[in-house]
């Protein structure tokens, strides 16, 4: 427990009660989730803030990524999954069958436990996806990978290689690249889906700086089996176990005195 | 005898059969390539490459059976490829799990494993006799459908070796599948492909029964597709059973050049290979 409390204290929080409401960007209602006939969400409601950081914890299986892959329709690629219920997106049902999906994807972007760097080069690598939603400019184009790669942290490390292939990067800067790859996009919302379990503490540490500095623009929610972690990076703390949202509130509040029993078992340690 | 030590004799036991059968496999390829090399040597010189195949008892080279295999094996891989990548792409992306790619892949394996002289005789029957004539058309269309099979096996191995979470990351920026399969997945497995169609080229560049049966042979300088074409197996096969000397030198000869290319082609798609499965 004590444990907890300290590293608690370490970064400066922003408010999570109190001040001014967030705005709701994401309302997840009544959401069901199957693969085939494994029914992995069970009602699942909560909403997503604007400009927050939202983290779901929970242990393996208890489809706190199952949740995050909803939002983009991540899980459409295989049949045999789907969803029931409502994702509501600016007030619109994102689970709906007239949404394009690329568009969406526009939108929501992801980035994976696994760095997956493309096989072409870092800047190649930075602007697939500007180029499939806009028509930009050659020097257009150079800006906004500029800008991602510096939004990324990665601009010094790498502006001197901007043709070296992507997977010449170490881990860490493999990881950033993505994160740069999805944000050039400029979407409204990031997922990330355990960002840093690949990673050496060092790296790790720079990306949950980065996600503090991303919140400025974006909204994330962010999947982690670490609960330091967790409560380092995020405005609100969603706990999961066995497909259903147990609690979810300001992680200050989540992690001090949870209101679920359950949750403070997780959460200290005595269970998961 | 403890567990320790029964445990170090079975390893010296299985080590030494394995080294056993590794032997056994040497010593016939050595074989082959020492007679290669002995018999094949002493007729290499520049005739080889710039004269025609002679009548028996005049010198002579293979330039004709040289240039036609080229272009034989050559215009047979260019058919066969993006036919083969295609239909790859088509079984590892698309139609993995349904009927049609089911299908696909099942009659795809049996043409893979088909003997090569039933496939020529197929040709005959479907193109030389309704023409009425050898062709070297019939010949690549022959040698084509080898090549196929071999590279859609190995494109879909491939595309498959490519983990999904790739395709997840370049399908969450909202890239549609084309440009996934295209842009990203093939990109990935490119080595690789490179690799099946190099297998591919070796596996016909060699083929004899298929070109019997189609693009026969020709004494002399052809570049007519629509007549028969020299090519070196065939040459090969019709010079070493002659009773002529000078042919059967020729014919050793023309095994030292198939083998050598062979040799070298698989050399080279092993680099590509270890290209492939590094990253």
């Amino acid at each position: 427990m004590s444990n907890v409390v300290t590293m608690k204290l370490q970064p400066p929080k922003t408010e999570t009660t109190g001040g001014t409401a967030p705005a709701v960007q994401l309302s997840i209602r009544g959401l069901n989730f199957f693969y085939g006939r494994f029914h992995a969400l069970k009602d699942v409601s909560l909403d997503i803030y604007r400009e927050r950081v939202t983290a779901f914890i929970g242990p393996s299986g208890c489809g706190k990524s199952t949740l995050l892959r909803t939002f983009n329709r991540m899980y459409a690629l295989y049949p045999e999954q789907r969803a029931e219920g409502e994702v509501l997106l600016d007030g619109n049902n994102l689970l709906g069958a007239d949404v394009d999906l690329n568009d969406l994807r526009a939108r929501v972007g992801m980035v994976f436990q696994k760095a997956t760097p493309f096989p072409m080069s870092i800047y190649e690598n930075v602007a697939f996806g500007v180029r499939l939603h806009e028509e930009l400019t050659r020097a257009q184009t150079d800006d906004r990978v500029e800008w991602a790669l510096r939004k990324a942290a990665l601009w010094d490390e790498v502006k001197g290689k901007l043709q070296q292939s992507g997977m010449s990067l170490s881990g860490g800067q493999q990881q950033r690249l993505c994160i740069a790859r999805g944000i050039a996009v400029r979407p409204e919302i990031l997922l990330l889906d355990e960002p840093t379990s690949a990673l050496d503490p060092i790296s790790t540490g720079r990306i949950e700086e980065l996600i503090h500095d991303l919140k400025q623009e974006f909204t994330i929610v962010i999947v982690t089996h670490n609960m330091q972690q967790a409560a380092r990076v995020s405005d609100y703390t969603a706990y999961m176990y066995l497909g259903e949202l147990i609690e979810f509130g300001g992680t200050d509040d989540l992690f001090i005195k949870p209101k679920i029993k359950a949750t403070e078992d997780y959460i200290t340690g005595r269970f998961g | 005898m403890n567990l320790r030590q029964r445990r170090r004799l079975t390893n010296r036991i299985a080590l030494g059969l394995s080294l056993a059968a590794m032997s056994f496999g040497l010593f016939w390829l050595c074989w082959i390539l020492y007679t290669v090399f002995d018999l094949g040597l002493s007729g290499l010189s520049l005739d080889l490459f710039t004269r025609m195949t002679p009548p028996p008892g005049s010198s002579g080279g293979l330039a004709n059976a040289i240039v036609g295999s080229l272009l034989l094996v050559g215009l047979a891989t260019s058919i066969g490829t993006p036919i083969g990548i295609l239909a790859g792409i088509y079984l590892a992306e698309y139609g993995q799990r349904t009927p049609l790619g089911v299908a696909t892949r099942f009659i795809n394996d049996i043409l893979l494993s088909a003997p090569s002289i039933v496939i020529g005789l197929f040709v005959y029957a479907a193109c030389v006799a309704p023409m009425g004539k050898f062709s070297a058309l019939a010949g690549i269309f022959a040698l084509a459908l080898i090549v196929i099979p071999v590279v859609v096996r190995t494109t879909e191995n491939m595309l498959r070796l490519i983990p999904s979470s790739l395709r997840e990351a370049a399908f969450a920026l909202g890239a549609p599948k084309w440009i996934v399969i295209m842009r990203v997945t093939i990109r990935s497995a490119k080595a690789g492909v490179v690799t099946g169609v190099l297998l591919a080229v070796a596996r016909i560049a060699g083929e004899t029964a298929p070109l019997l049966f189609t693009a026969l042979s020709n004494q002399f300088w052809s570049l007519d597709l629509r007549e028969p074409m020299a090519n070196l197996p065939v040459t090969i096969f019709k010079f070493a059973m002659s009773p002529f000397a000078d042919w059967q030198a020729l014919a050793w000869a023309g095994v030292f050049l198939i083998t050598m290319s062979v040799l070298a082609l698989n050399v080279v798609a092993r680099v590509f290979f270890r290209e492939a499965t590094k990253s």
